[in-house]
Order: C-alpha cells, then sequence, then structure tokens
C-alpha cells in the first residue's frame, strides 16, 4: 500500500505549494495593492493607533488626540474648532486632512525624519510612537478678537507681525467645527460636511487666505506706493481730484463716492487723496503711472505670488494687460484686481517695516513629543518692496487717514493707527465688499491687520463702518 | 512531503537495536517551549507591560504538560516518531500564543469602551490543553497496540456516525453562524465532528482491510483504468450521501468535504486503484454542483470567493479583512501585538491563520505550513512502515485529515479556495480540535512505536483478522 500513499504524499505536495505561492502572491506581490484599497482601515488604523501630537496655540493645544474606546484608538478634538478651523483644519476619516492637520502631516505623527533620534528612543524604551507638536504663530486674544467681532457677518481677518511675517491671526466667518468632521461616526461625518458643502456661504472655505475680493480703495494704498517710489510724487503733489473723471479713451466717468470734487479748489494733494479717498485723483495717477509700475509694486508686495504658510494660499492678482481705462480702475482696486485678506495684510504690513515684505508664515516651531523644539521657523524677506524714506511718508498719510480721514473708526487713544478703507464693488448687483487695512503703533509697527467683510451691502463708508472697528479691536488685542 | 520514495520500510533490519530518539525529541520539545515564551514575552513587550507573574507560571505549566507527554512517550512508546510530539506542541503554544495577544486586544478595548474585561480565553485554552494532554497519555497508556481498535471497527463506526448526525438531535445540537456543528451539554460546547473524523478513520481502515480484495476487483477497464464493479459501488455511495447529508442539514461545508475526501482517499489507499479516486472526484464534482444550485449558503460562499471586493461591506467582510491582514504582515509581519488582528472576525477559531500571517508574515505562514508538512510527512511515513495493513490504513487517514483540513482552512482563509468553517488543527481556540487532534497524535505515536519497535517477536493481539470483527 506504499505506492499510493506516496502517490498521495506527491498530492500533498502539491497542495502546499499551492498555497506557499498563494500567501506568498498575498503578502508580497499583491500586499501593496490590497494595503491602498479603499475600506483598508489598517493604514488608517496605524494613524490613528498613534498619538497624533498636538496643534499650539501659545501653550495651549487647539488640537490633540484623546485615547477613545473606539477601534480608532484615538480621536481628535479641537478645542474652539470653528475658532481656529481656519488655521488647524480637520482630520477627518472621510474627507482626509485640511489646515495644518494635512500640511504638518508627517509632524504630526512623527513620521518626519525630524523625529529620528525620538524614534529610535521609543523603539529601545518600548514606548508607544507618538507624534510631533507644531506651534503656531497665532495670537489668542488677537485670534478671538476678531472671531467675535466678525461673528454674523461674512467675511475675513489676517493680522500678521510686520518685522516677521507671523500670522497672528487669521479668522473666518462662517466657520465649521472640525470636531464634527473628525469624528469616528462616518454617518454623521457625511452628513455634516454635506451641509457645509450646500450652504451657499462656504463655511469650508478658508476664507482669510484663499478668498479673493476687489480690494477697492485698501490698493490705493500700493498705487500710492508706486507713486512715491516713481519719485515723480510727493505726499504733496497736487493732483486733480475733480466731481467726475472721464476714463481715457471710454465713454466712462468714475466718481467720487461722495458725488463731490475732493477739495474745493478741485486740485488735492496725495496725502489728502488718500485721506478722502479721492477716486478720481487716484484714477488719473493710476493712468499716469501705468499699468507696469502699478504692476511691478503690487508683485513686490506679494500680488501674482502663491504663498505657502504652510497652508496654500491663493494668488492675488493684478490684471495682465489692462487697457488705459482698465488701468485706472484697477488702481482704485477695481476692474480684474483681487486679493485676499491675507495679501492686503501684507501690504499694510509691508509699509509697516520699512517697505520691506515679510514671507507670511503660520508655523512657529516644531516640537518633539516631549515638547522639545525640533526645528523654528526663520522670518524670511519676499522683497524690499518700498524705499524705506517712501514707505515713512506712506506710513504717515496712511496715519493721517485715521485721524483726519475715512478711517475714523480706527482710532485708539494713546495709539496712533495707522490704516485704509476700502470698500468694492463685485459687479453690477452684488453687494459691497468691506475693507479695512491697518497697523500700529505707526512709529514701530507691532501688527498688520487687513479685515473683508462681504456683503457689506453699503457705499463707501462701510470699509469705515464695519470693517475699522474689527481691526482696532484686533490691534488692541494684540498690544495689550 | 514524500521525502524518501526509494527507502524501503524496514522489515529487512529487525536485528539491529533501534535507537528510540527520544532525546532528539526532548531537545525539540524544549526548542519549541521557549519559542512560545519567546512569543509570549513579545507580546508582552509590544504592549508595554512586564510580564505578569501569571505569564510565567502559565509558561510552566505549558512546559510540565509537554514533560509529561515526553516521559509518558518514553516509557509507553519509546520508539514513537521524534518529531510528532514536538511539532504538534509547537503548534499548539503557537495557537496560545495568538489567542493570548487577541485576549489582550479584546481587553484593551473593553477597558478603553468602560466596560468589564472579557474572560480570556487562553486560560481555557490551556485547560483543554490540560485535558488533551490527559486523553493523550491515555490513549499511550490504555492502549498497548493500535490493532486492538480493529475489534471495535464497527462500533467506532456507529459512534463515529452518531457524532456526525449529533448537532442535529433537538435539545442538545446548537446552530452557531448558520452551521449546525455544535452540541452544547452541560453548557460546554463541542463540536463532535472533530472526534468523529478519527472514529471514521479507525472504521474506515477496518472496514477497507476486510472489503479490499472485493474493492479492488476490477471489471471494465477504460482508458488504461480498471474501473470496479457496479455491486461494490455501494460503500462510496453511502459515504457520498452522508456526506451530502451533513452539508444539507449541518450546512457544514468543511466536514463535509473532509469525510468524503478521507473516505474516498483511503478507498484509493486500501485497493490501490485510481479509479476510486476517478470516481470519488466526479462524485464530488456533482455533489458540488447540486450544492451550488440547490444551496444559497453555498453559492454565496462562491461568489464572496471569486470576488469579495463587491461584498466587502457584509459576506465578504471576513475574507477581505483576512487579506488585508495578510497583506499589512508582508514578508516579516508586523510583530506580535503590533497588527490588528483583532479586526478579522473569528480571528481566534477560523481565521487564526490570518492572525498569525499578519503578525509574523509570510515568513511564519511558511514555518506553521512546513509544520503541518513535517506532521504529515511523518504520518505517511509511519503509515508505509508499519507492518499491518490496518495500522498502515489509520496511519494514513490520519494523516490525510490532518493535510486536508490544513489545506482546506488555510486555502479558504487566504482564498485559494472557497472558505468554508474548519478548525485550524492545533492552532484555533477550541477545545474539540485541540482534544481531537491530540488523540491523533497519540494515535499516530502509538502506530509509529509499532512500526520502529525492533521486537518483531511481540505476539499481535490478533492473529487473523477475521476472528476478532465483532459485529455490533
Amino acid at each position: 500500500m506504499s505506492r499510493p500513499i506516496r502517490r498521495l504524499a506527491l498530492v500533498f505536495g502539491l497542495l502546499l505549494v499551492a498555497l506557499l505561492v498563494n500567501i506568498t502572491v498575498i503578502q508580497v506581490v499583491l500586499a501593496g495593492d490590497y494595503r491602498d484599497r479603499p475600506g483598508n482601515q489598517r493604514i488608517l488604523l496605524e494613524e490613528y493607533d498613534r498619538e497624533r501630537g498636538p496643534i499650539l496655540v501659545g501653550p495651549d493645544p487647539v488640537a490633540r488626540s484623546k485615547e477613545t474606546g473606539d477601534t480608532l484608538r484615538y480621536l481628535r478634538v479641537y478645542s474652539n474648532g470653528p475658532l481656529y478651523a481656519p488655521v488647524t483644519g480637520f482630520y477627518s476619516l472621510i474627507y482626509g486632512a485640511t489646515g495644518l492637520e494635512r500640511t504638518e502631516n508627517r509632524i504630526l505623527t512623527g513620521k518626519s525624519p525630524l523625529f529620528v533620534v525620538d524614534r529610535a528612543e521609543q523603539l529601545f524604551a518600548g514606548l508607544e510612537p507618538r507624534g510631533g507638536a507644531v506651534s503656531t504663530t497665532i495670537n489668542a486674544r488677537a485670534q478671538r478678537a476678531a472671531f467675535t467681532d466678525l461673528r454674523g457677518k461674512k467675511g475675513a481677518v489676517v493680522a500678521i507681525e510686520p518685522s516677521t511675517g507671523r500670522i497672528l491671526a487669521s479668522v473666518q466667518s462662517p466657520s465649521f467645527d472640525p470636531n464634527k468632521l473628525s469624528s469616528h461616526d462616518p454617518a454623521a461625518i457625511r452628513a455634516y460636511y454635506t451641509s457645509l458643502e450646500s450652504d451657499p456661504a462656504m463655511p469650508l472655505l478658508n476664507r482669510p487666505i484663499v478668498s479673493l475680493n476687489p480690494p477697492g480703495s485698501t490698493f490705493k494704498v500700493v498705487t500710492a506706493a508706486a507713486a512715491l517710489a516713481s519719485g515723480k510724487y510727493t505726499p504733496d503733489s497736487m493732483l486733480p481730484g475733480p466731481r467726475a473723471y472721464q476714463l481715457p479713451n471710454s465713454t466712462h466717468k468714475i466718481r467720487n463716492w461722495t458725488g463731490q470734487a475732493c477739495s474745493s479748489t478741485g486740485l488735492v494733494s496725495l496725502r489728502d487723496a488718500l485721506a478722502v479717498s479721492c477716486n478720481t485723483a487716484f484714477a488719473w495717477l493710476g493712468d499716469q503711472l501705468g499699468a507696469d509700475a502699478l504692476r511691478a509694486q503690487a508683485e513686490l508686495m506679494g500680488f501674482d505670488n502663491s504663498f505657502q504658510i504652510p497652508l496654500r494660499a491663493a494668488t492675488s492678482r493684478f490684471p495682465e494687460d489692462p487697457d488705459p481705462a482698465q488701468t485706472a480702475m484697477s488702481a482704485i482696486g477695481q476692474f480684474d484686481v483681487r486679493a485676499t485678506a491675507l495679501q492686503m495684510a501684507m501690504v499694510a504690513a509691508t509699509v509697516a517695516n520699512n517697505g520691506k515684505t515679510m514671507s507670511p508664515y503660520l508655523v512657529q516651531e516644531i516640537r518633539g513629543p516631549d515638547l522639545g523644539i525640533l526645528k523654528t521657523t526663520e522670518p524670511t524677506q519676499f522683497a524690499q518692496a518700498l524705499d524705506p524714506l517712501y514707505a515713512a511718508q506712506l506710513a504717515d498719510m496712511m496715519v493721517n487717514v485715521v485721524d483726519n480721514g475715512t478711517g475714523s473708526n480706527a482710532r485708539i487713544s494713546g495709539v496712533r493707527v495707522a490704516g485704509k478703507t476700502g470698500t468694492a464693488q463685485t459687479g453690477n448687483d452684488n453687494p459691497a465688499v468691506a475693507w479695512f487695512i491697518a497697523f500700529a503703533p505707526a512709529q514701530s509697527p507691532e501688527v498688520a491687520v487687513a479685515v473683508v467683510v462681504e456683503d457689506a451691502g453699503a457705499p463707501e463708508v462701510s470699509g469705515n463702518q464695519l470693517a475699522a472697528p474689527i481691526a482696532k479691536d484686533v490691534i488692541e488685542a494684540v498690544l495689550r | 512531503m514524500s521525502a524518501a520514495p526509494t527507502l524501503s520500510p524496514d522489515t529487512s533490519t529487525p536485528a539491529r537495536k533501534q535507537p528510540t530518539r527520544r532525546n532528539v525529541e526532548l531537545v525539540l520539545l524544549v526548542f519549541a517551549w521557549a519559542i512560545g515564551l519567546l512569543g509570549t514575552l513579545q507580546i508582552s513587550w509590544a504592549i508595554g507591560e512586564d510580564p505578569s507573574s501569571s505569564l510565567w507560571i502559565t509558561a510552566g505549566v505549558v512546559g510540565f504538560l509537554a514533560l509529561v507527554m515526553h516521559g509518558v512517550t518514553r516509557w509507553k512508546a519509546p520508539y514513537a516518531d521524534p518529531f510528532l510530539l514536538p511539532v504538534s506542541t509547537l503548534l499548539t503554544l503557537l495557537g496560545l500564543v495568538m489567542i493570548y495577544r487577541l485576549d489582550v486586544a479584546a481587553a484593551r478595548r473593553a477597558e478603553l469602551n468602560g466596560n468589564p474585561a472579557p474572560t480570556p480565553d487562553v486560560f481555557s485554552q490551556l485547560t483543554w490543553f490540560t485535558v488533551a494532554v490527559i486523553l493523550f497519555v491515555s490513549v499511550l497508556v490504555l492502549l498497548r497496540d493500535h490493532r486492538i481498535l480493529q475489534r471495535y471497527t464497527y462500533t467506532l463506526g456507529l459512534a463515529g456516525l452518531i457524532l456526525l448526525v449529533l448537532p442535529l438531535a433537538p435539545v442538545i445540537g446548537t446552530t452557531v453562524n448558520g452551521a449546525t456543528l455544535w452540541i452544547r451539554v452541560f453548557g460546554f460546547s463541542f463540536q463532535p465532528a472533530e472526534l468523529a473524523k478519527i472514529l471514521l478513520t479507525i472504521f474506515f481502515a477496518g472496514y477497507l482491510v476486510e472489503k479490499r480484495d472485493s474493492l479492488a476487483l476490477v471489471r471494465t477497464k477504460v482508458l488504461g483504468i480498471g474501473f470496479p464493479r457496479v455491486k461494490d459501488l455501494g460503500p462510496i455511495i453511502i459515504a457520498w450521501l452522508v456526506s451530502l447529508a451533513v452539508l444539507i442539514f449541518e450546512r457544514d461545508l468543511g466536514t463535509s468535504l473532509l469525510f468524503f475526501g478521507l473516505f474516498v482517499s483511503m478507498l484509493y489507499i486500501a485497493t490501490q486503484r485510481r479509479s476510486w479516486l476517478l470516481l470519488g472526484g466526479v462524485l464530488f464534482a456533482i455533489g458540488a454542483v447540486l450544492a451550488y444550485y440547490a444551496f444559497g449558503h453555498v453559492r454565496l460562499r462562491v461568489t464572496v470567493w471569486l470576488d469579495p471586493w463587491t461584498y466587502a461591506g457584509d459576506q465578504g467582510y471576513q475574507i477581505v479583512q483576512s487579506l488585508f491582514g495578510l497583506a499589512n504582515g508582508g514578508i516579516l509581519g508586523a510583530g506580535l501585538g503590533q497588527g490588528f488582528p483583532n479586526l478579522v472576525p473569528f480571528a481566534n477559531t477560523d481565521f487564526i491563520v490570518a492572525a498569525l500571517g499578519e503578525e509574523l508574515g509570510l515568513t511564519g505562514l511558511i514555518a506553521i505550513l512546513l509544520l503541518y508538512a513535517i506532521l504529515v510527512e511523518r504520518g505517511l511515513r509511519t503509515a508505509i512502515s508499519v507492518r499491518d495493513s490496518f495500522g498502515q490504513l489509520v496511519a494514513a487517514g490520519l494523516s490525510v485529515t490532518m493535510a486536508l483540513q490544513v489545506f482546506v482552512i488555510i486555502g479558504g482563509v487566504t482564498r485559494l479556495i472557497p472558505l468554508t468553517g474548519l478548525t485550524t488543527p492545533f492552532l484555533s481556540y477550541g477545545g474539540s480540535s485541540l482534544i481531537a487532534n491530540w488523540i491523533l497524535v497519540a494515535l499516530l505515536l502509538r502506530i509509529s512505536d509499532r512500526a520502529r519497535r525492533p521486537d518483531l517477536s511481540a505476539p499481535s493481539p490478533d492473529d487473523a483478522v477475521t476472528q476478532v470483527v465483532r459485529r455490533v
């Protein structure tokens, strides 16, 4: 009977080979495919199995991981979720991650090469791997002040430290609660996400750095800078400021928001033109300077450039090839000029920082799991956008706007505030967009801020009425 | 597996003193014990806890049990194969380690949920192991010679058949996950099919020894293969019908397959007629097609097997999770305590191979498959070398059940073949399976001791086969 037994042994040998080949195919050849398949929770679980590092504002974690009883071991929780949503973003099972959660993922999961030493230590000590921490540049008081003031409005606030480019506040309204997107309940996440997506106010949009609006009269600061830089104008140069300005090669006329001439004589100084936000004078000035000079000045301050802070900001635009009429319109921040709140804060910060434009950034430090600092972001200069002398002149002009001009609502007793109002029409029927950009204290600026309120629905005064008080509160919050 | 096909059975050299090779067995046992201990320690380290005192006590108990089995073998079956015991012990210990690891995962989850800690399965598995050792010892001590079993061919056959259909009995029969393969007596659950496979192997052996001459008769030759007489087809038809009954009434695809495969293989071994394999294959195909079209649960198994991804959320969940686990393991494995084997439902029973594959990787699975290969190879070698036909058939049959069962369950878990619910010998959590497989090992040891024993003069308990077969 040994022959059939040997034959059976041979058959079993073949079965064994089949099993071996099969598991080799699964565990070696197809393993990568299987890992990447949708529905494979293991990769996710591995990420959720590790304590994800916190995102810090000052010493406080605004996003941190909490151990749960779930299959997913850690839950991401956000203290003051809506307040910091434009900074932290969310960390979702279904929709992935946004904000710093996305850009700093390798830090937060501890997978960055920065953590080689920590990981080796954890391995030898048998500790569970933990992620690193991300310290933001955010100033909690400024953030909260802006958030409180924006409540019920649609808009954004960005505050920058002029000398470094550190972003002190990045606030939007309406916002969303990242806690609800980072929960472990897929159905609830989907429902909430769908409701956010269908909201016409677009709460998921990272308004401070992504939403593009015509900057309106705040762009006159750029035009004024170009005028000073041209060497042909001083703050005292007299410009024509009639009731209406006939656009070159066009039948259209630009009028001032008051419907009046900017002075009784019809001539107005550059300083006064900025103070009263004289449209006719700046449109004339834009035509005189030309599109190239305006664009050059705008680009030195960050227009036509995409910044990664490390979140990717939208590119603010100066029109590519405007005709003279369009150039005149662009000089007062209309036509196709578009800017983010971040960009306009950078304009104010450039004037405040002796004409130096700093690259804006949101991450102050990368810290290890033990919170020891591993890396600090060094401020980098983006451009010397304006001669310091002209910057000082422009700063004085902007102080004049607040002290004697349209920006009265930004006055702070005992502090010299420089500012510029703006109101823009986004289309014929669209409600106006109200702007205010400012920095303070003018003699040694600590904060530059841009406030944009969409759907403001009022004339020129709305920049002063709606946006300036918010800028004032943010400045006070920083200076306090 | 047929490592030495040219070697003839050791009938020619009886006079020389056979080495017992019990010391080899002891060394290998210590080695198996050490591997089990290291695996347990690794889990402790992975979860960041110091090894508890109960861990050391457990290691001691396991070591003691292994020593007991070794001692009894030395005493009662000194010439037995030296690899069977250590390999089975190592497999059992790997199972215990993985069951402990899954306990840890379950406990952690309960703790985080604020639930009371679930009863760890590892201690009840240890208890079953102890029972298995007691039965192992009983078999070696009480069964002096395997040929005694031949006297009880029909008694054992009847008992096996009863065990096979016992889950269908009212009151004690229990349906778990759609399959009726459990009985519940005095609070204990038992899978009688596990024990039935041993009893039926003995029955088949006794029966075939008696009938093989007529079954081997050739009536017609087709394509050079001799086919049996129609009137001799009775037994295989009956076996086929019983298998179908198990499939239909107990919905137990695995047992049905195992039972029929075992019978056909033994028929082939006894008669040396390939036509039986062919016939068996045809009957299997008919049964498979019938089952596919007649039963939704069989059809579902096949559908899920062909395309598990479509059913990843429901019926295919297990197999998809199993594949994900295996993929996560890769070549070297996630490491004990560092994967997510608990994501696969029934990780410590049917899918324990997926759990082991995730944490020990391809390397670990290959090692485990080779352990089974050694076991089957040693069993078949015993079958070849033992002198009596009954012993040959029993040893071969037991090896065949082991091989088939391992192939069917591991092939199912790794999606080589459709999934059928069978336990993984020695590894799976569950008392019936562990006990049955340890009895199986004890029988193989008993037969191999007889095979390698030098004193041929030892009297056979039965001088002639016909004398002893008593009808029941």
